[in-house]
């Protein structure tokens, strides 16, 4: 694929293999992620794309047997490399899961501010205004705004979705990766969250697995289409949809399998 | 109708009943406990029970103020001992514990679970009240949190193992260390959980009687000294059942009434908080 020239190359996965012990899920993958664009990984259940987006924040070391070789570059720079701290890592690289997991011992201000909290000691001003500036952008202020003091778990799924994403944004990372984010959520709260991609797109470069081809072809400019553990394809998403290079690509496609 | 069908019928109205009849059984003796032990203790409850202390034997009134005083010292003195120790034992097995050293913890934990009382008591009066020379109250203290530590560290790493996954993923992708993510979201997580265990714990070894028997030994005067032999409910109430007086009976029924009350107490906080937990998991 040929990303704009302007683009910087946010995000790369560079000849990435992941493994549970000696299995491979995830083999040989080699693909660019330019900034400020959203990607959707696409495939059949079993084909490694959630295990790949675990790889780009290397959260699929902390599984039972879970190791990579190849490597991942953000921003040029290798996040496998001896020096670098997965922790720290994961603060540039933020991530919202499948299902929502809101901290059920925390008010939703506190759901928000986490991940800051983490960072270090901010004054209370400064959490105070990065809470609400996570919120807005993740489309939830005007919900919570007078109630961001009670239980996370009072909101509804959508809202929790959408919170996690508040707390995702919150530390300001570069890097957005979203794990089916959703699954679990009913058409207007799917809507609200495809949305959402668009507006982020300006301020982060996105990663969104997703099972949901028409979802791909709604929020996506880039689309990868993975199968047992080979990227098979990625290119612009109107031309992967239209016009697939690949035979099995447009067999998933046109729904001929998976 | 049909035979097959009869047959259905019956035996399943049996089974009912025969169920029914098994579970009022089992209310049925704690509601025989406690109604003879109101019947029994509850006239000689009054305040001077509550605030002094036996008188020698013969005489009539007296309290056990001691005793009562000596249970609440003795317990919060285990409870110091042993919650640490088993809260933390727990978090361990949860979090770390898939190893051989969790598995021999975890081992040793189900065995200790099923040691008599009386042999922790045996155990405490080897290796503290002899070579210290005396009976004491540390000792008793130190047997009950023996007992109280197995319990504990299985119940807590039950409580934390109960946490979703994918909260610990979540903390871990926002960039929390692994101990934080422990702490801060897992072990908070399962905090009404573990507050539920330890109350059943402690209501567990406020009652015990042998372990005491040759640690803190009793006192017929008021002691808070913890190096001293001292007081406690059940150990009263073990020198009074057996005593040859109709006093002593009487008093020892009315100590039962608080003994019982006071584990009764701790079940109910324990309930309330399993309610906290359920309400807060919704």
């Amino acid at each position: 694929m040929a990303p704009p020239a302007d683009a910087r190359l946010q995000l790369e996965a560079v000849r990435l293999t992941a493994l549970y012990g000696r299995r491979a899920v995830v083999k040989d993958v080699s693909i660019i992620f330019p900034a400020h664009t959203v990607t959707a990984v696409i495939g059949p259940s079993g084909c490694g794309k959630s295990t790949f987006l675990r790889c780009l924040n290397r959260m699929h070391e902390l599984s039972e047997g879970g190791w990579v070789t190849g490597t991942v570059l953000l921003d040029g720079d290798d996040i496998y490399a001896d020096a670098v701290d997965p922790v720290q890592l994961r603060r540039r690289v933020g991530m919202v899961f499948q299902r929502p997991t809101p901290f059920p011992t925390m008010s939703i201000y506190d759901n928000v501010a986490a991940g800051l909290r983490v960072n270090g000691h901010r004054s209370r001003a400064d959490v105070d205004a990065a809470v609400e500036r996570a919120l807005r952008r993740a489309a939830l202020w005007d919900e919570v705004r007078d109630r961001l003091r009670r239980s996370a778990l009072a909101l509804s799924g959508g809202q929790q979705q959408r919170l996690c994403i508040a707390r995702a944004l919150a530390p300001e990372p570069e890097v957005l990766l979203l794990d089916e984010p959703t699954a679990s959520l009913d058409p207007a709260g799917t809507q609200r969250i495809e949305e959402l991609c668009h507006e982020l797109k300006t301020n982060y470069t996105i990663v969104i697995v997703t099972h949901n081809l028409q979802q791909a072809a709604r929020v996506s400019d880039y689309t990868a289409f993975f199968y047992v553990g080979d990227l098979v394809e990625v290119g612009r998403t109107e031309a992967l949809f239209t016009t697939p290079t690949q035979e099995r690509t447009e067999a998933y496609i046109t729904g001929r399998f998976g | 109708m049909n035979p097959r069908r009869v047959r259905r019928r019956v035996m399943n109205g049996v089974m009912t009943g025969l169920v029914g009849v098994l579970s009022f059984l089992a209310v049925l003796s704690l509601i025989l406990i406690l109604g003879n032990l109101v019947v029994k203790g509850a006239s000689s409850l009054d305040w001077s029970f509550f605030t002094k202390n036996p008188v020698p034997a013969g005489e009539s009134g007296g309290g056990v103020a001691n005793a009562i005083v000596g249970t609440g010292i003795i317990v919060g003195l285990a409870c110091l001992i042993g919650l640490p120790i088993g809260i933390g034992a727990g978090l361990y097995l949860a979090e770390f514990g898939s190893g051989r050293l969790g598995w021999t913890v975890r081992f040793v934990a189900d065995v200790l679970n099923g040691t008599p009382s009386i042999v922790v008591g045996i155990f405490a009066w080897t290796w503290l009240v002899k070579p210290m020379g005396h009976f004491s109250a540390l000792a008793g203290a130190v047997a009950l949190a023996i007992l109280m530590v197995p319990m504990l560290a299985r119940t807590t790493e039950e409580m934390v193992r109960l946490v979703p996954h994918s909260l610990r993923e979540a903390a871990l992708a926002l960039g929390y260390p692994r101990w934080r993510t422990s702490l801060r979201i897992v072990a908070r997580t399962a905090l009404a959980g573990i507050v539920t265990g330890s109350l059943v714990g402690i209501a567990r070894i406020a009652g015990e009687t042998a372990p005491l028997l040759f640690t803190a030994l009793g006192n017929l005067n008021f002691s808070t000294h913890v190096l001293e032999p001292m007081q406690a409910l059940s150990l009263q109430i073990y020198q009074y059942a057996t005593g040859p007086f109709d006093e002593w009976h009487r008093l020892a029924w009315a100590a039962a009434i608080v003994l019982m009350g006071l584990v009764l107490l701790l079940s109910v906080a324990a309930r309330w908080a399993i309610r906290q937990r359920h309400g807060a998991a919704r």
